[in-house]
């Protein structure tokens, strides 16, 4: 558990919580990018870029 | 071995990957790109050390430098860079099928809006304009009219980059309501899915219906032509049923794969482990697994 870096709500994290994962915040909605795991730090995700894709 | 992951964001896909590694007892290297500097000379630390770098970039600019970059230091990289100069670029790609004589949908690039417009009445309506970079159907517009295709010409010109600039016109293929992806391993289909919508888009990321295809030897033998055609590696091929045969549309060099784990029965994450370690089997000359402990 953390809090949303947007709103300071709560965040539940999975166990398997990874560097680079996107998280949504239940509360606000935000996506937030974990940055690290140990401990566990979140910022807000950045937004879509035109060339992201597969 | 030591895998190299350069991401820039850890989806569900890689973590299906990162999960198969793991639990095989590769080592991983997760490697941020956001974070590296590719110098002239010198490789990135840590990524000098992978018996192989698995290009998972998000931004479709950075895999084409990242890749070209570890080419360049002679860092094994799937997919190569030349993939993935190839499969960014519709306008590339479209060039590599037809050259290669695979069928792909009829397609004509012009500079300007006068140009584009006229190669688009020459296809009549409803045709096709896309971006040449680009990807999940963003930025894609069906044409079904001369004043319609004025508006987004017009749009592109004066509001796109410049890459909007490469007009590319394409002909309106009237598939079934779906498509199909087939993910190939160097040619290999490891799996296919078709997609369904009610829009004439029928993207994964634009919520379409994922239901298992069937790979037959006529799929089998394009997707394997079309893999040879850019270059090889882990590939989505995207094709179309034209009523007499198929298509193909696209093939995406860094390939997301969890909606075809979700709608097959093959463990898709597993399969392209499978395909790294003989890929590093190869490359060492020997076919023994090499297994080390897990650090990261």
């Amino acid at each position: 558990m953390t809090t949303c870096p947007e709103c300071g709500a709560d965040v539940v994290l999975p166990d398997d919580v990874e560097t680079g994962e996107i998280l949504d915040c239940g509360t606000c909605g935000a996506e937030l990018e974990v940055l690290s795991t140990d401990p566990v730090e979140l910022d807000v995700a950045p937004e879509l870029e035109e060339d992201w894709g597969e | 071995m030591n895998v190299g992951i350069l991401y820039s964001r850890i989806r569900r896909d890689e973590k299906l990957l990162l999960s198969e590694l793991r639990e095989r007892g590769h080592e991983v290297t997760k490697v941020d790109v956001r974070d590296q500097q590719f110098s002239l000379s010198d490789a990135p630390e840590g990524l000098t050390d992978c018996d192989v770098v698995v290009d998972r970039c998000l931004a479709t600019s950075r895999s084409k430098y990242a890749t070209r970059f570890l080419d360049h230091y002679d860092v094994p990289v799937v997919n190569s860079a030349e993939t993935a100069a190839l499969c960014a670029d519709k306008a590339e790609t479209s060039l590599a099928l037809e050259a290669a004589g695979v069928p792909t949908p009829d397609t004509t690039v012009a500079f300007t809006t006068d140009a584009a417009l006229d190669a688009i009445e020459g296809y009549g309506y409803p045709c096709v304009l896309k971006p040449v970079v680009g990807s999940w159907g963003r930025l894609m517009a069906k044409l079904d009219s001369r004043s319609a295709a004025e508006a987004i010409l017009e749009h592109k010109a004066t509001l796109g980059h410049y890459e909007h600039k490469v007009f590319y016109v394409q002909e309106f293929v009237e598939k079934p309501g779906r498509d199909i992806r087939v993910v190939a391993a160097d040619g290999d289909p490891i799996a296919g899915m078709t997609r369904s919508s009610d829009h004439w888009l029928t993207n994964a990321a634009k919520g379409a219906t994922a239901e298992p295809f069937e790979v037959d030897d006529e799929v089998a033998d394009l997707v394997a032509r079309a893999s040879e055609a850019v270059g090889g590696g882990l590939l989505g091929v995207d094709l179309m049923e034209t009523g007499d045969g198929y298509t193909i549309h696209e093939v995406n060099h860094t390939v997301e794969f969890k909606a075809l784990d979700d709608a097959v029965d093959v463990d898709v994450p597993a399969k392209v482990v499978d395909w790294l370690e003989s890929r590093v089997a190869a490359s060492d000359g020997e076919g023994d697994d090499q297994t080390v402990e897990a650090t990261t």
